[in-house]
This record gives structure tokens, sequence and C-alpha cells, in this order.
């Protein structure tokens, strides 16, 4: 099949998502090409979910820019398109002198980047502010905030839907040709074929390999883990907000941190280790080893018999592993390849970022192209119902209208069969278990799906007539089940 | 009909789950005499876990019957139903408010939701017969990636005794928990290649007559002292790496082998179920989890009472079942500043654990799983503690006989759990699951229909029944 488009975007996690619905606003044809079958499938669904304030990033960069400006939307963003978001503020710990110096630094870094409001504190307003804290004092930043950064993806996404961008899941880029017209033609492994006037590269940790198909080689990511383990939902009594360690020179990441989740859990994390590959999503003995030691050593009050799962997220850096630390984000229209806008890098604050810098995508086109503004652009999106969330006086009269608001499924995040008939229909058409656990947060708990996944799985097969054995996990590939026993 | 209107607004005994514990507990409330009692469970029917567990070794010590889990759980809400008991099905508690420190003797409020709405129920005393749920790979962080094909057993139970789904065929299992290695027989009679059981202590960790009748009888592996130390697929499991342990429980390097499998099955503990009670601030045991009680059941919180898995761990349902009929006992004598009974916990520990010994015959007609050899000098049978495990190894050493249980097509395209009346020779074991594979029954089906019977030249005639109802019957 072939199609025109204006606009082919590669890749539907965060910064996909958002450049879409950035130009959703104007009068384009535009398409998303995703490999997975969901949005946020990548780096964007596996990270710390924080909202960065941007003083971690060199003056001057992109990533300090992009960051800061994108914090400074970001609730009002979250707002229009119903996303869980909390402006918790942060922590930066300091363990010794040192450490104190470096966070004087990291202020002053923070202060040439925009950022408000950071500050030293010392070991009696750290107490008070996250009692339970170890160390001698620290940095609080009050504009860092929390995240649902798979909701984030999917409002996005949903968003630029409604108004008129085209998504398709498990179409993978297999090439990328240019015709006479100065035209790239781009395949997917859906067998579909597109042409478009701009290609705009998010694809993440393959973003090197989408610009070489396009024609423009010279970039390498080099993928680097982190790993992170999932406590159970003890944020409330143990962690008010995001707890880093001071930063240290050199690693490519911000230090193995705890963070409370918008569901109220804590994650712990991540590690840094480059790896060659970049699917490799395993935790490994060596690191969930030392890892959970480590955040003890922040917050002592956590427990081992607090953690309900691991999960595994990959940096696209630009660093080579020799270089380490942070290289800025590339974000351009290649010249030896007009039409074609890079952006390659974006690892944190990419999500952050992301809405300033599908805005900088907008000006490149709009530089070449004059854009048109839709008259009829919505600019709001209203999720699914989150039960959990209401008063009881709102989740009776939820049940007195529809009874499926009356029926838990999911035990541990008290999600009701409502919910989940909300998640599976929904308005992209991602189907799989996955796609459901982070639109309606079932199967995340204590319990890992013991109580739910059955009666998911049921509702699937008896109401929506789905055979059993084409229930996937994830993508393909990741099929859950064998068929039947008789 | 709205079924919350047929509800009263206060109830002198309220029972959370209706488990084997939850239906004992409110039918013991009712036998001391409360006046009203009511049971909350947000299953579809009664049973709890039980209706999950088809097979065999329910109801020995309760009622003196060799039962599957969905006909002693249909007793148990028949005695419960019989006793005068309200049952409000797919009901899920959200929340317990404790009556105030100055007013103590204010009753205890429960709020609820199901289908018909939001409700705020009153009672003297709640019984919390949550059960437990399990421990899953989360927990226990195992390295590797995230595939699919990684279950818990009681999960794996689920799909293949209920839904009718079949998770894999080719299966690893860790751990050996009565659970596990249950499902390790099950799986192998529907046709899986169960390829080994990994079991990090040195001996098995369920019942001895589990390990007789589960694995051995099914020639499944056993590793002991060994776990799964990797995790290895990208979408759908492809193998799991399995490594001997140390004394610390780490895996010891050099040991690794590869076991390719497309489904890993966790038996890795269970954990007692208390969310509900800690909306009411019930006191939890540090390491178990379970909800601290004193002798008689009754936990920190004036009225509260647990039962069952809730409370602890315990190896049998007919333990369950008594204990929760004695905390629905002493919630009525604690109303009306009666006497209370002790629980005797140490009652509840005394079938073998861990491998048969060695040359005997590990009795599976209870759950005490006798060790019975027989003494060439004297001519007879030792180790067991009634006649009937000397006939049992007699009969074993001779043409060994199992409980056939097994589940039949239904017209509707579900299940329905069947077994034999009495026990049919082991080796035939297979075909006549086969020859019952091919059936499809038509609904409605009472527990008790005969569905088919096999005869064969020893008289030792197996007559298939259902042993549970059909959901429309």
């Amino acid at each position: 099949m072939r199609t025109s488009k204006d606009v082919v975007i590669i890749g539907g996690g965060g910064v996909g998502c958002a450049v879409a619905r950035e130009l959703s606003q104007y009068k384009l044809n535009i398409v998303v090409l995703e490999k997975e079958c969901d949005v946020a499938g990548g780096i964007s669904g596996r990270n710390s979910a924080v909202v960065h304030a941007g003083f971690n990033n060199a003056a001057g960069s992109l990533m300090a820019s992009l960051c800061v400006e994108g914090n400074e939307g970001f609730e009002k963003l979250c707002g229009q398109l119903d996303v869980p978001y909390r402006k918790t503020g942060k922590i930066l710990v300091a363990f010794d002198d040192e450490d104190m110096e470096t966070l004087r630094r990291t202020i002053e870094q923070g202060r040439r980047n925009g950022c408000k409001g950071l500050r030293i504190i010392d070991e009696e307003e750290l107490r008070r502010i996250v009692p339970g804290v170890e160390g001698i004092g620290g940095m609080y930043s009050p504009e860092t905030g929390i995240f649902d950064p798979f909701l984030y993806c999917v409002a996005l996404a949903e968003n630029a839907l409604e108004n008129g961008v085209d998504f398709r899941f498990n179409s993978e880029v297999i090439s990328i040709g240019r015709s006479d017209a100065d035209r790239f033609i781009v395949k997917t492994s859906a067998g579909e074929e597109y042409r478009c006037r701009y290609l705009i590269n998010c694809a993440g940790l393959s973003s090197d390999r989408v610009s070489s198909m396009a024609g423009v080689t010279g970039y390498t990511i080099f993928p680097c883990r982190g790993e992170y383990f999932i406590l159970d939902k003890v944020a409330e009594q143990l962690l008010p907000m995001p707890v880093y360690p001071a930063p240290k020179k050199g690693i490519g990441g911000l230090g193995v941190h705890l963070t409370p989740t918008s569901a109220g859990n804590i994650i712990i994390g991540p590690s840094a280790e480059y790896i060659s590959q970049i699917d490799d999503l395993s935790c490994t003995r060596e690191v969930m080893g030392g890892l959970f030691e480590q955040a003890k050593a922040l917050l002592p009050a956590i427990e081992r018999k607090y953690i309900i799962g691991s999960y595994a997220g990959i940096r696209p850096k630009l660093a080579p592993p020799d270089e380490g630390g942070y290289r800025d984000f590339v974000i351009k229209e290649e010249e030896a390849r007009p039409g074609l806008i890079n952006l390659i890098g974006i690892e944190s604050p990419g999500l952050t970022a992301s809405i300033p810098i599908a805005r900088m995508v907008r000006s490149i086109i709009e530089e070449k192209t004059p854009l048109e503004k839709k008259e009829n652009f919505v600019p709001e999106r209203r999720g699914p119902v989150r039960f959990r969330e209401l008063n009881e006086e709102d989740q009776a009269r939820l049940i007195s209208e529809d009874p499926e608001y009356g029926e838990i499924i999911c035990r541990c995040q008290k999600v009701t069969k409502r919910e989940i008939r909300d998640a599976i229909e929904n308005p992209l058409g991602a189907q799989s278990i996955s796609a459901i656990k982070y639109r309606a947060w079932a199967t995340t708990g204590r319990c890992n799906g013991g109580y739910c996944l059955t009666r998911i799985v049921d509702m699937l097969v008896r109401e929506y007539g789905i055979n059993s054995e084409k229930i996937t996990y994830r993508s393909a590939g990741s099929e859950l089940f064998r068929g039947r026993v008789k | 009909m709205d079924r919350k209107n047929t509800l009263k607004e206060k109830y002198d005994v309220l029972v959370v789950g209706a488990g084997p514990g939850g239906l004992a507990a409110a039918k013991g409330a009712r036998e001391a005499g409360a006046e009203s009692v009511l049971i909350l469970e947000r299953d579809s029917r009664a049973g709890g876990i039980l209706n999950q567990c088809v097979h065999d070794g329910f109801g020995i010590i309760r009622y003196r019957q060799q039962l599957t889990g969905p006909e002693y759980a249909l007793k148990a809400e028949k005695e419960a139903e019989q006793s005068g008991v309200e049952l409000l099905l797919g009901c899920h508690v959200l929340r317990i408010d404790r009556r105030g420190d100055d007013a103590p003797d204010e009753p205890l409020v429960v709020t609820a939701i199901c289908a018909e709405g939001l409700m705020k129920i009153e009672a003297g005393a709640v019984i919390l017969a949550t059960g437990c749920r399990e421990r899953t790979r989360g927990a226990i962080a195992i390295p590797g990636s995230r595939p699919a094909g990684v279950f818990t057993a009681g999960v794996v139970q689920n799909l293949v005794n209920i839904r009718n789904i079949m998770p894999g065929r080719e299966v690893v299992i860790l751990g050996s928990g009565d659970v596990g290695m249950i499902m390790a027989r099950r799986l192998s009679l529907e046709g899986a290649d169960v390829k080994a059981v990994i079991e990090v202590l040195p001996e098995p960790a369920g019942l001895s007559r589990n390990v007789s009748q589960c694995l051995y009888d099914y020639n499944i592996p056993i590793f002991c002292s060994h776990t799964v130390s990797r995790i290895i697929g990208k979408g759908r499991l492809a193998a799991v790496e399995i490594s001997e342990i140390d004394e610390e429980m780490k895996p010891i390097r050099g040991t690794e082998r590869i076991i390719e499998c497309d489904t890993l099955v966790l038996s890795v503990g269970l954990i007692p179920e208390n969310e509900v009670a800690q909306t009411v601030g019930v006191e939890l045991d540090e390491k178990t989890n379970g909800m601290m009680t004193d002798r008689y059941l009754e936990t920190n919180i004036p009225g509260v009472f647990a039962c069952g898995n809730a409370r602890r761990i315990m190896d049998l349902a007919d333990f369950v079942s008594e204990q929760g009929e004695l905390a629905g006992k002493n919630a009525v004598a604690r109303l009306r500043n009666n006497g209370m009974k002790a629980w005797d916990e140490t009652r509840t520990s005394s079938m073998a654990k861990g491998f048969p010994e060695e040359g005997v015959v590990t009795c599976t007609l209870c759950p005490t799983g006798c060790q019975v050899r027989y003494n060439e000098d004297l001519g007879e049978y030792e180790g067991n503690k009634c006649k009937r495990g000397a006939a049992f190894a007699e009969q074993e050493r001779v043409a060994p006989q199992r409980i056939l249980t097994t589940t039949v097509r239904l017209s509707d395209g579900g299940l329905l759990p069947v077994r034999s009346v009495s026990p049919v020779h082991k080796e035939k074991l297979p075909e006549m699951i086969r020859e019952l594979d091919r059936i499809t029954l038509e609904t409605p089906v009472k527990c008790g229909d005969e569905i088919m019977r096999f005869e064969d030249e020893k008289k030792s005639c197996g007559t298939i029944v259902a042993a549970a109802d059909s959901d429309n019957s």
C-alpha cells in the first residue's frame, strides 16, 4: 500500500508523540511509524518518571535550555492532557564536604540555566523535608516533579490522533529511499510504503540506524543500560519526593536514586552500564546485588521485602563509553538530506524537554514551509476515569452510572472492570496486555497480575472474541499462551 | 434484583472472604448463636482458591472423605448456607473502620463496592478470611529478561483448570511447594513436557505425598539446592539457566546449565493477603506478613478476628476450615462476653514433608503421608498410623491406584472438574484422561452427575462423576 504524507515521524516514544501532537495543530498530513505494538515501548517507558528542573545539564546546551522550558510548561500540559503529575520538589543529598561543594556548583549551573528556587539545605532542613534520608545536607529543587510517562505518551498520541495524525504500530522502518521529486520513500515491516516531504527521526535507540538508512551516516548511539527495582506502595510513608545523591563526575547517569511514582510506589535505580545490544533489557545478578544497598544508603528505612519488580531501560547515548557523561541533543535538519530532521541522543531529560523539542522541529519546518493552523485543533484530551483516585461520593455515583465500576479486576491497584474495558478499547487501537497495563495500571501491583491477568484474559476471550493464542504480552513474539487445554 | 437492598444495615458478624476459612467462620458464628452473619466475597462464586484445585486430597480430616477442591468448596458452601449465613458475591471490601477508642461498643464499619453500588455495613465483629497470594518473580528478583511465559503456579492452575488455556508446552517449575508439584502433575497429564522442578532447599518443600504422587509417578526430575539464576528470551521465554546454590542461597559460578523451555512456573511461596487488614490497622508479623492474633484468633483491633492463610499459611484446607470455625465461634463469644476457646497451634503440622524415605511407600490416602515399610521378619507393614496404610502399601506393591481427577470440556467452552468415584489403576490414568478429553458435556451439569464409566477385567471400575456444578446449573 502506498500513501503520501507531508510528514512521517519514525518512533512513537515521548519525543515522537510530542512532535506529532505539536504538528497536529497545523494543516499537515502526518503518520507516526512505531515498530512496537504501542507508544512508549522503548526509552520513554523505562526511566525514573521525573520531570527534571534542568540544573544537571551543561550551561548553554540544548539539554539545559529545553529542559528548563519543558519544566515550566509541564504542569499546564499535564492538566490539558489529563496526565498524572505532581510537583514534588527534589532533594540532592550530600554525604561529605566535597558533595556540598559539588552541589554549590550545581546550583550555580542551574541558575545559569534559568532554574528557579534552587538552594542549599542543612542537615536539619534535610531531615525536615525528607525524614529518614541520610546525609549531612543537600540541595533542594522546588520545580522538580513526578509524572506517569506511559500516560504522558498515550495522552500526547491520543490528542494527536484526535487532531488527525495517523498511528501505525508494528511498523518497523526497513528502508528509506529518495524519489526524484525530493521526497522520501519509507517502507515498513508491515508492507506499507509512505512518501513524504519531511522525515522526522525520533527513533531513539535506533536513531543512528534510521539516519544511515536515510543517507546520513556518522552518528553512533551507545546503549547504556540502567536497571531498576520497583517497591511496593510505601512512598506515602517513606518518600515525599525524589531523592538523588550529589552528582559524581563521569558516570553516564544521575546515580542511583529513589523516586516516588504517581501511583505511590517507589522506584530505585538506575545503574549505568554500557552494553552492546540496543534491545538487551535484562536485569543482571551483578547489578541487582548492589542496587538495593546503594538506595538503602540514602533511605535506610526501605526493606528488601518491599521489592515487587524490576526492569531495565536503555539510554541512547552519544557519549561513547571512554568519554562518559553527556553529549548534547542533536536536533537539526540535515543539509545533506533536506527534509530529514534528526533527533539523536535524546536521553534524559528528553521527556521533560519533549514539547520544546517538538517546537524546535516545528520551527525548522516552518522556516521552509509556511504552516497554516487548523481552525478546529483540540488542545485538550480527557482520559478514562481513574476510580481509585476519586472520593467515595464520586465512586458511588460512577457505579450507579455503570455497574462495571463496581467490579474490581486488579486488586492491588483497585482498577475496575470499566477501566479495563476503556483500556482494551483505547483510541490508538494498541492491542497487548502491556497496553492495558500502562493505561489502566492493572498488573502493576504487588501480585504482578496474579489476580487480574486471568480476569483480563477472560474478558478478552469471552467479551471480545479474541483467540487466547493471539494475546501477547507486548509486541508480536510475546504470545502469552499456547492454545486451549482441550 | 438489587442485592444491596436485601442487606441489613448491621450484622453481628461480617466475614471477609468465602474461601474455606470464611465459609467455616460464618457457619461457626451462626452455630454459636449469631443472629445475623454476612460473608462478602469478591469473586463470582464461593470457595476461593479451592475452585481451581481440581485434584483430590481435601476433606480427609474434616469430612473423612477424599474430596477434590471444588467438591470441598461446595460442601463448605452448603453447610454455611444451611446454617443461615448470607453471602454476597462480587463484592470487594475497600476498607474497615474501627470503633472509636472512646466508644468501644460502637460497631466496626465495612466499606465495600459491588455492581449495585458502594455500601457501608456495620458489624459487631469482623473475621478476616482473606487468604493469601503468591510470591512473584518480582519479589524474588530473578535476573534476566522479562519475556512472556513466566507465571506463578496459581495463575497456571487457574488458566489450565478453569479458563481452558494452556500456558505452555515445555515447562520448568521453580519451587517444590505443594502447588508447584500439583501443577507439575497436572501439566504432564495435559500433555506438557515438565522438564524439571528446581528447589533451593536441600529437600522438597511440600508434602511428601505430593513428591510421591506428583513427581515420582510422572518421572519428573527434581533438582534440590538449585535455583533459576537467569531468565532468557526476548518475546517469549526461550530457556532458563539453573545453578547450584551455596549456603547463602547464592548461585555458584561454574554450575550453570541451560534448560530450554517456553514456560517457567513459580511456586516460591505464599504470602498472607493483608490489604484489608491494613486499612483498619491490624498488626502484621514482620517476617511472614500474616495477621498477628492472640490464642483466640483476635487481632490487636478489638472485634477483628483473623483465620486461615491470611493469618499464617497452612498446609491443608481442612485446618483452615477448622480454624475459621473457631474464629467464628470466638467472635460471637466476644460479642456476648463469654469465654473464648484457644486455638491449638501444634495440631496442624504433623504431615511428612520432603523426600519420601528410600524403599518405603508413601501412603497418599491422607496428608499425613505415612512412610510404610514391609517388615519381612514380622511379615507385616510398619510405619503406618492407621490400618488403611497397610492396605494401601500392599495395593501399591501389587497394582498402584489413584483417584482420577481432571477436567472435561463443556458445550459453553468452559471446563468442568471431574473425578473417579474410587481409585483406578495408576497406569490407566493417561489413557482414561485422553478418553475423557474426547467428550463435550452439555450444560447444565450438577456435582455428582455420572459422566462416564470405565470398566476393566478386575472389576475395579472407575465411574467418573462431575466434581462441581457447571456455571449455569
